[in-house]
């Protein structure tokens, strides 16, 4: 790191996988988003989650575009946000599994939303503070958005929870189904930890009390346990922040790439 | 339009002599270009026209997610998929507000929603028709809400109050979205050869049905003289439909693509195109629930509706906690 705000050669390559990591849980979580419109419970809903959804495709491209330009210093040239989006296949995605599930119900889809939005807000706020001045500023306009994200999830889950009998259940559920994906969020790998080391990243394994604590409380006002923590999906060096995916991830990338990979030589 | 042939209640327009005092009282009102608001006398009749033409409406609007939400999966760019899911977004704002344009009127959005549902409220014929591929998105924008714009920009001078109000901000999105289908089918004319072909079979696909949504010619226009009266409706579904093929011809000479009417062609002596037989039939079965997509857009309604039902329950049942914890608290 030098004082103009750039980062060393050596690590520009991890920068570029970091924003991609940044990056691409905001656009996958957007893309099964994109699968709920028009077909919310109620109207006002349709509209709330829309816009969640595309606060995270819009900060999902400004970490692309970043992406882009810090490739450009190692690479002959950097992509721009659409060949990285619609060109890369699954192993080359970097987000978390917890975000590529599929929508199931509106309480795994809230859940979903819920536990990354928890993590997503505490991750934005530390890397408000990075030495790599971009990360700050585009950290900074996106962490007065997913405060509000908290707020909509966080208030769904417990009228979810302390609803009905039928919803409690439901909430219960669809919050014990996605426990198992909660831990790869606060695994650092290489990448992160020397990231992090030079002030960078955001230390993701100090996160992990502040989040439990978060989420703890809202789970204990919608009258809902908190799951035991057992076996983690991806927390073992070995997840989607590497290039390991579940099933769903191809799925989602085969419907969203169809049209520029069908017809490679257009500009849309 | 996105209300098509709204029924007044009349099966003809009654002269002023046979009017009640109220109801000349009324007449009055509306001549003086006074608006009317919720909490004002009015007929019977208007109330209920009313409520069927916003609720048409509303429901063109919630229905008309659909076929272009089919897209935002496979937008081709993030700009488009952002730029498409705001539009649709907009749209479920658009019904939100023409929904509570209705209720000032004494309907329930439930009670429109099961209406709707039971088959008992039209939504406009065009969104049965299916988005097939991207050119699809760009020609809604451009034809569809070009019609929309066509039909709710007098509407903005309507009689009644709170739809007069919603139109005026619904016009402004609507012209929005379409300059951005413009734009979509802009990039695909001036794209590769194959995307202007997709832009091509888009036109031939939306264009008849387009012309369809102004409804049938006036001389078939059983309800439109009492509507016209009341100021519900300020130009005729002929009218309305030349002025949108007057308005959309250049534009499609613009982007070099061909309208697929060969009886087109500009009429010096009108001042107006002449324009080919519209398919009345075909109109008339889709609005019978026969045109191709008329089950799946219903059958996603109720399932997105029933699908949400323990939500609602849910919440509602919160709320009812969260106040009677309140109540004892205090």
């Amino acid at each position: 790191m030098t004082t103009t705000g750039r980062c060393a050669p050596a690590t520009d390559a991890l920068v570029f996988d970091y924003l991609l990591r940044l990056a691409d849980s905001d656009i996958v979580l957007a893309q099964r988003l994109g699968e709920w419109v028009g077909k919310g419970p109620v109207l006002e809903e349709d509209i709330a989650q829309t816009n969640v959804g595309l606060d995270l495709l819009g900060q999902g491209r400004l970490w692309l575009a970043y992406a882009g330009e810090v490739e450009a210093r190692i690479a002959p040239r950097g992509r721009d946000e659409n060949e990285l989006a619609f060109l890369r296949d699954g192993s080359e995605y970097r987000n978390l599994l917890l975000v590529e599930q599929p929508n199931g119900s509106y309480a795994d889809t809230l859940a979903r939303q819920f536990l990354y939005d928890h993590w997503h807000l505490l991750a934005l706020d530390a890397l408000t503070c990075s030495r790599d001045e971009r990360i700050a500023a585009i950290a900074a306009k996106a962490v007065k958005e997913v405060r509000y994200h908290v707020e909509r999830s966080s208030g769904w889950i417990v009228r979810l929870g302390d609803g009905t009998e039928q919803s409690h259940e439901r909430m219960q559920r669809a919050i014990d189904a996605l426990w198992m994906y909660t831990g790869e969020m606060f695994a650092a790998d290489a990448t992160e930890e020397a990231l992090a080391a030079a002030g960078i990243a955001a230390g993701v394994t100090l996160l992990r009390e502040p989040w439990r604590k978060a989420v703890g409380g809202v789970l204990a006002d919608a009258t809902l346990a908190l799951p035991a923590d057992g076996w983690m999906q991806g927390a073992h060096g070995r997840g989607g922040r590497q290039g390991a995916h579940s099933e769903h991830l191809g799925h989602l990338l085969a419907v969203m790439q169809s049209l520029p990979r069908s017809m490679p030589d257009a500009r849309w | 339009m996105y209300a098509q042939m709204v029924d007044t209640g009349q099966s003809r327009l009654a002269g002023l002599a046979e009017l009640s005092p109220e109801e000349r009282a009324f007449q009055s009102r509306i001549d003086a270009d006074v608006k009317i608001e919720p909490r004002d006398d009015m007929p019977e009749a208007y109330r209920r026209t009313l409520i069927r033409q916003i609720q048409q409406h509303a429901h063109s609007e919630v229905v008309g997610m659909l076929p272009e939400g089919n897209w935002i999966t496979r937008a081709p760019s993030l700009q488009r998929k952002a730029t498409l899911m705001a539009k649709v977004q907009d749209e479920a704002g658009h019904g939100l507000y023409l929904y509570c344009a209705a209720e000032t009127l004494g309907v329930s959005r439930d009670r429109m929603i099961e209406d709707l549902h039971a088959g008992k409220v039209r939504y406009s014929s065009i969104f049965n028709y299916p988005t097939l591929t991207w050119a699809d998105i760009g020609t809604i924008g451009w034809l569809v809400d070009g019609a929309a714009i066509m039909n709710q920009i007098p509407l903005c001078r309507c009689s009644f109050g709170p739809y007069a109000r919603a139109m005026i901000r619904v016009c402004k999105e609507e012209s929005f979205h379409q300059r951005q289908g413009f734009d979509i089918l802009m990039t695909l004319c001036r794209g590769t050869a194959a995307q202007k072909a997709m832009a091509q079979d888009a036109l031939d696909r939306w264009w008849w049905p387009s012309l369809m949504m102004f409804g049938p010619p006036d001389a078939e226009s059983v309800h439109s003289a009492q509507s016209a009266r009341w100021k519900i409706k300020l130009l005729s579904n002929d009218e309305l439909r030349q002025r949108f093929v007057d308005q959309t011809v250049p534009q499609a000479d613009y982007l070099g693509l061909t309208m697929p009417d060969p009886e087109l062609r500009w009429n010096d002596a009108r001042g107006h195109y002449d324009f080919g037989e519209i398919d009345w039939q075909e109109f008339h079965e889709v609005l019978k629930g026969h045109g191709p997509c008329n089950h799946d857009r219903m059958a996603t309604r109720i399932k997105a509706w029933e699908d949400g039902a323990w939500v609602r329950e849910a919440a509602l049942a919160h709320a009812a906690k969260r106040a009677a914890r309140q109540r004892e608290a205090a």
